[in-house]
């Protein structure tokens, strides 16, 4: 905190939550590098959103960008979450994967290229129902075949989170960056209370929500690689370290044995306090030393 | 979602295509590009039905200031008439800069 009554390093932060799809996308590559793929004047959108009345976007919220990173290259994808909830549909999957299939092609030619994406999304794309499921299919079997080449990384800040089957997609990359206001985590906490009752999740209690599904928490217990400030240079530079990094030796989806152990051992006849929970799983399987 | 489109007279050609906005609640996208000729289209997909008028009035005073040969897309998601003068404002800026 500064005499004047406020902390100096809060305001004058340069917040990347804020920053648009296509804003965050160029500030993670080194300056001056990056150049984006199927942008929205070639208006690639879903042909099926206009048939049920509602308004496409010219790049279906979804920005693919080429460029370098550390020097290296790399290609970052980010869901824009202000349209449709971040959805996937059969548009914006298609350049998802397509994005990650060409990293691939690089990386067998020797040209090592590493993937992030940023994800901000409530899942499949309902109005586009079975192609969107298809596309997050296709995104999982093409992060499978690139994480072998090189890290694919996954970042997810605020404020929509990452949820549905793109949780899963999160799930199998390489390493996983959060901010504390992040969420992550299959079923989000309406549809919970609405499946299960609100004695199983109350969707309003918002400590609750970000004691399971929030960053802090997903970083603590192992499922998360990295926690991060909503701040540019912050993130950018979790970004650099870990494409650095490289392949990890052992994904974290890889750890079969340990997570099947850790999921058998809990005893899910009574509910358990996030801080309990905690405590259990504090000893993580995640890529990244502890700091 | 209503279609609805305008002509306007233009007096100057112009270099560069500017994107601006995003498809979210109350916000909306233009995509601005160099027009052939002496005249400035815009091509609006609104997801509120009704408000032709609306629109005619925004750009009326928008195209009272603004006279560039343009092909201006706009994908509205229900911003209101301050918002989408902001955001083509914005467009222009960028496109002039």
């Amino acid at each position: 905190m500064s005499d004047k009554g406020y902390n100096a390093n809060f305001i004058n932060r340069q917040s990347f939550v804020e920053l648009d799809a296509r804003e965050r996308a160029t500030a993670l590559f080194d300056a001056g590098t990056s150049r984006e793929l199927l942008g929205p004047f070639d208006r690639v959108e879903s042909p099926w959103l206009p048939m049920q009345g509602v308004t496409p976007q010219a790049d279906d919220g979804c920005v693919v960008m080429k460029g370098k990173i550390t020097g290296q290259a790399a290609v970052v994808v980010a869901l824009e979450g202000a349209f449709q909830g971040g959805s996937m549909g059969e548009v914006s999957g298609e350049k998802m994967t397509a994005a990650l299939d060409l990293a691939c092609a690089d990386n067998e030619k020797g040209i090592p290229t590493s993937a992030v994406i940023l994800l901000e999304t409530g899942g499949v794309r309902l109005q586009e129902a079975n192609l969107g499921l298809a596309a997050i299919a296709e995104l999982m079997a093409s992060i499978l075949v690139l994480r072998k080449h090189a890290p694919v990384i996954c970042l997810t800040v605020g404020t929509v989170g990452c949820f549905g089957g793109m949780s899963l997609a999160a799930g199998l990359a390489s390493y996983i960056v959060m901010t504390r206001e992040a969420r992550l985590g299959m079923n989000g906490p309406e549809v919970i209370e609405q499946e299960n009752g609100v004695e199983e999740f109350d969707s309003s209690d918002r400590a609750l929500i970000w004691g399971i599904h929030g960053g802090d928490q997903r970083y603590a217990t192992g499922l998360a690689d990295a926690l991060v400030d909503d701040d540019t240079p912050q993130v950018a530079d979790a970004i650099r370290r870990f494409v650095s990094k490289g392949v990890p030796p052992m994904h974290r989806s890889s750890q079969v044995a340990l997570y099947r152990n850790r999921i058998e051992a809990l005893d899910s006849s009574r509910q358990w306090d996030p801080e309990e929970f905690r405590a259990l799983w504090a000893t993580n399987g995640s890529n990244e030393e502890k700091r | 979602m209503e279609q609805i489109e305008f002509n306007y007279p233009a007096k100057r050609k112009i270099q560069k295509r500017a994107h601006v906005g995003v498809v979210g609640s109350g916000d909306l996208e233009v995509l601005l590009e160099p027009a052939e000729g002496a005249v400035a289209h815009v091509f609006i997909r609104t997801s509120v039905d009704g408000f032709r008028d609306t629109w005619e009035a925004v750009l009326n005073r928008f195209f009272a200031n603004y006279d560039g040969a343009a092909r201006i897309q706009i994908n509205d998601a229900g911003a209101t008439p301050g918002i989408v003068h902001l955001r083509l404002e914005q467009a222009v800026e960028v496109s002039d800069r």
